[in-house]
């Protein structure tokens, strides 16, 4: 095989991108309370430790249901608009779904304190239910991408012939649509899940006492003894995420493969 | 012919009107189709014949006139409810069911028992030559063998009525031919009628019983296949259908054709009337023909240079130009034993018939 | 009929209802309401609703605020530069050199790191520049250089480092979907005109990829302008941005009117920066079109480019003894914005898709 310059550069791209991912479990096992190099060698020890640790575990609840309730809310929001426009045509259609996906350009930073000021201004505590009501409107451009990929996809005549066939719009969209989308609909809630419980910004500024994963993380990056534990944390969440997005995007893949379509790209 | 005279019009359109926005869409439709009729619409790409179609479906509300089905208006009922059912041109396979599930879809609410809806599927699939393959996944089709399965699905329901909306478009030339065939024979077992949407106006003629010729929303003519060809209702149809050479002309007490010279008015075909002064004649190419040496015409003949050649096997198409007229006349040969293909430049002699003349005003 | 909505249009704006409520609610609300806070000021925990513009006074002469905005906007646009000229050989090579069965898996793998925990990937970097981590042992170990870099730790280029990162498939996946759009035969239609290699991807495959480089640009340098994390963890005091002072009068100082102000201010300077910028290209391109491109074309867009940019640059640096520190800003901000509607206005859609 001809060694190519740009196959080389890719190469040392993918290097570049895989660099801290690849350091993350090297540290973690490592059995040194310094986060540096040389490695002194293997321990189960931190992830052992992190049995120990109440706070982590209700962190760890909090950011579980927010994660889940982040899903579900998304992926409905997502499927009524992912819906709205790849099958209607109303008047701003454009501007409308524009300021729906903002989100996805717009700052953390600005969406997060303009939200915790309303909050303050309307004398309501911070919780888990704020951080949910953020992460939804952070997850849902996500969740429509991902959705309207698989609404795209649909022939407006399946609709059509169901009905032609007796069945009413209802059933149509039971018999016809929603199974093809489900596929879609699981990608999205995997999708939506992972963002929820690795979002550090809005759950920082909107957790009040009930801090979530990233937030305890974040609180513990401060003490240089907590590292290796924070390594070992981090170990399993990137683990996580890394079989979550698989299995995600087997199920976006199924679901092309279902509409006998050709696999055209990845998530966004 | 199985025009069903006995029973009045299955489908009737009156005065029906579409607009989209301040698009005219449908013009004025009103035409009658009989149970049991193979009909036709055929025009040209955006001339409202799916339109209608789907409004005829149930699918596109109108804004003015009436459908009616079996002497019921169709206003508000919907497409599910409607006792017509639809071939789509993407032939809207449901891509996760299988065959079977496919052509049982429309059975789920007639309450059918479990074995009664298995003999049915099988017989909708063995009806259309696809009974080996009920238990194939939709995706794995090719694209005659989902034609096939649209047809059974929708004939399975029993309609009055089977909308085929280009049906056979997206077939290669060869598999359109055979299909055209079949969809004729199939038509005659069920005995149902069938209204077909298509551009392609040789497909039109071979299969219809009616056909509606629409240009821009309108009807412009509503004939069986042979009075089209024949007696084309205006020049834009007698142009869409087939091919037609048009010659100026003049009438006055006769008709004074250019490079023919002057014809009685008398045996000519004159859809629109009797005519005079400034007119177009037209002729068909096989109306026209080529004398070789010793032949003489049967009608009258004329004398011209051939301009080009266009060799079809069968066939050879000729364009010749004529004495005295300014653009070539096209006119067909059937290639027989003994008959030599003549070459470009050739001087020839063009035989033709009044009889086969039609009269257009300008 | 033609009068109101029709029903397809009434069913959809039903059906898009409840997503365009929630952020209408979650979204829109809020952001009007750091607007009106950015009005009004507080005394302790009071907040004063009197009408002031107090707070952009404030925030627009402040030399610390002036300057960490400015760093924002620097650092957004190295990151913004180094994410997508290293993202665009990346996206072709997929495009181009990668086997239609082989570019999902390609795509797959350079996705994978964006959706893993940002934080911890964040922190990672601060382990592998540090002083004694693996990128300055690796250098001394190979005896490139003997004392370790400090310069890429601590630091606005450690900023950048870890941003571009972050940022990557971001500017890779725009710039792919507008490379796998250029038909083949065009490219081979070029050749057949007898262009070599180089000309054909300078004058055709260039010019059609540029609406996924200036989409890359858009969402990489938007979010990167508000970053909070990045510079907290490895940006030390030098590699503090807008975002992190928004926090601190929010959070530390109470004073969220001020909070709030500098977010609109963040918000506004990031718009008009954009629009002035996409609206300058606009311009540049089709001053280099109407003088047939080539080197007299380049020659002319890059002039008039280093005219708009020299205006700026003169304004920002001495403008202050003539307009004053807040009136050099809003004379600043009126050349830009003018600048931008008046080519928005009398110069058609360019080739560019902008």
């Amino acid at each position: 095989m001809r060694i190519r310059p740009l196959g080389v550069f890719a190469v040392l791209y993918l290097v570049f991108l895989y660099a801290p991912i690849v350091l993350l479990p090297l540290f973690a096992f490592n059995d040194g309370t310094v986060i540096a190099f040389p490695l002194r060698g293997f321990t189960w020890g931190w992830f052992a430790e992190l049995g120990n640790i109440p706070a982590l575990h209700e962190a760890t609840l909090n950011s579980l249901i927010i994660a889940c309730s982040v899903a579900i809310l998304a992926t409905c929001l997502g499927m009524f608009a992912a819906r709205a426009a790849t099958r209607y045509n109303f008047p701003l259609k454009g501007g409308i779904m524009g300021f729906i996906m903002l989100p996805l350009v717009l700052p953390e930073v600005i969406v997060a304190i303009s939200l915790l000021v309303v909050l303050m201004q309307l004398g309501l505590e911070t919780s888990i239910f704020t951080i949910i009501l953020g992460h939804t409107l952070l997850c849902m451009p996500f969740a429509i991408a991902i959705l309207q990929g698989s609404f795209a996809g649909l022939d407006q005549s399946l609709e059509e012939a169901a009905v032609d066939l007796g069945e009413t719009r209802a059933g149509a969209f039971r018999l016809v649509i929603l199974p093809l989308v489900v596929p879609g609909i699981i990608a999205s809630l995997l999708i939506c899940f992972i963002i929820s419980l690795d979002e550090f910004i809005i759950a920082f500024f909107l957790s009040g006492n009930e801090p979530t994963l990233p937030v305890y993380l974040w609180g513990q990056l401060r003490f240089p003894a907590r590292l290796p534990v924070v390594m070992a944390l981090g170990t399993i969440l990137v683990a996580l995420s890394i079989v979550l997005l698989i299995v995600a995007d087997g199920f976006r893949r199924r679901g092309l493969r279902k509409m006998g379509q050709n696999d055209a790209g990845g998530f966004l | 012919m199985n025009l069903d005279m006995n029973s009045g019009p299955l489908i009737s359109l009156n005065g029906v009107n579409k607009y989209y926005g301040d698009y005219h869409a449908l013009r004025d439709i009103s035409a009658e189709i009989g149970a049991g009729e193979f009909f036709s619409l055929l025009g040209p790409s955006g001339c409202g014949k799916t339109t209608l179609l789907r409004a005829i479906a149930g699918f596109e509300e109108i804004s003015g006139g009436t459908i009616t089905l079996s002497g019921k208006d169709m206003a508000g009922v919907p497409p599910n409810l409607r006792p017509t059912n639809m071939v789509f041109q993407s032939y809207a396979i449901f891509p996760h069911l299988s065959v079977e599930q496919n052509v049982g879809f429309g059975l789920r609410k007639s309450g059918m028992g479990a074995a009664n809806k298995a003999r049915a599927i099988g017989a909708a699939l063995d009806m259309v030559g696809l009974g080996h393959l009920g238990g194939r996944a939709a995706h794995a089709l090719s694209g005659g063998q989902r034609q096939r399965v649209a047809l059974a699905r929708a004939l399975i329901l029993k309609p009055k009525v089977l909308l085929l909306d280009e049906p056979l478009s997206a077939l290669d030339r060869k598999m359109r031919e055979d299909m055209q065939v079949e969809l004729m024979k199939l038509q005659r077992e069920v005995g149902i009628t069938f209204v077909l949407v298509t551009h392609d106006q040789e497909e039109a003629l071979v299969m219809s019983d009616r056909i509606a010729v629409m240009f821009e929303g309108e009807i412009a003519q509503l004939a069986d296949p042979e009075e089209l060809y024949r007696r084309p209702a205006t020049k834009r149809v007698a142009d869409f259908i087939g091919v037609m050479n048009f010659l100026p002309a003049q009438a006055g007490e006769r008709l004074e054709v250019a490079g023919l010279g002057p014809v009685d008015l008398e045996g000519v075909i004159s859809p629109q009337g009797a005519v005079s002064g400034a007119c177009s004649v037209g002729l068909r190419p096989e109306t026209l023909s080529l004398l070789y040496d010793g032949e003489t015409a049967r009608s009258r003949e004329v004398r011209g240079v051939v301009d080009e050649v266009v060799y079809y096997g069968d066939m050879t198409y000729y364009d010749v130009r004529l004495d005295g007229l300014e653009a070539p006349v096209r006119l067909s040969m059937r290639n027989t034993v003994g008959r030599d293909v003549l070459d470009v430049g050739a001087q020839a002699r063009v035989g033709w018939d009044p009889r086969a003349m039609v009269v257009f005003p300008d | 009929m033609a009068q109101g909505l029709s029903r397809d249009a009434r069913q959809g704006l039903t059906i898009v209802s409840p997503a365009l409520i929630f952020a209408l609610l979650l979204l829109a609300f809020p952001l009007l309401t750091i607007i009106a806070f950015s009005f009004w000021t507080q005394n302790f925990l009071e907040i004063d609703r009197t009408f002031t513009l107090e707070n952009y006074s404030e925030a627009l002469t402040d030399p610390l605020y002036r300057a960490l905005m400015m760093r924002s906007l620097r650092i957004a646009a190295s990151v913004t530069a180094v994410t997508v000229v290293l993202a665009f050989p990346i996206a072709y090579f997929i495009s181009f050199y990668v086997r239609p069965e082989k570019k999902a898996i390609w795509l797959f793998l350079i996705t994978i790191p964006f959706w893993t925990s940002y934080l911890i990937r964040i922190f990672l970097w601060r382990v592998i520049l540090a002083f004694d981590g693996p990128v300055n042992g690796t250098l001394m170990e190979l005896g490139l250089i003997e004392e370790p870099l400090s310069w890429i730790l601590y630091n606005a280029n450690a900023v950048v480092i870890t941003l571009a990162h972050a940022f990557a498939p971001f500017a890779i996946l725009p710039i792919f979907v507008s490379l796998e759009k250029i038909d083949r035969s065009l490219l081979e239609a070029a050749k057949d005109l007898g262009e070599g290699a180089v000309m054909t991807f300078f004058r055709v495959t260039l010019p059609l990829a540029m609406p996924g480089v200036l989409a890359a640009v858009l969402i990489v340098f938007i979010p990167t302008v508000g970053d909070y994390v990045t510079p907290r963890l490895v940006g030390g005091s030098g590699g503090t941005m807008i975002a992190n002072m928004i926090y601190v009068q929010i959070f530390d100082l109470s004073n969220r009117p001020m909070g709030a102000t500098l977010a609109v201010v963040a918000m506004l300077t990031v718009t008009i920066t954009l629009a002035w910028a996409i609206l300058h290209v606009r311009f540049w391109v089709h001053l280099n079109d109407r003088v047939g491109g080539g080197i007299a074309g380049l020659a002319l867009a890059g002039a008039a480019a280093v005219v708009d940019v020299g205006i700026l640059w003169w304004l920002w640096t001495n403008g202050a003894d003539w307009f004053g520190p807040a009136g050099v800003l809003g004379v600043m901000a009126a050349i830009m914005a003018g600048g931008a509607i008046s080519i928005a206005v009398f110069l058609p859609k360019g080739r560019w898709g902008i």
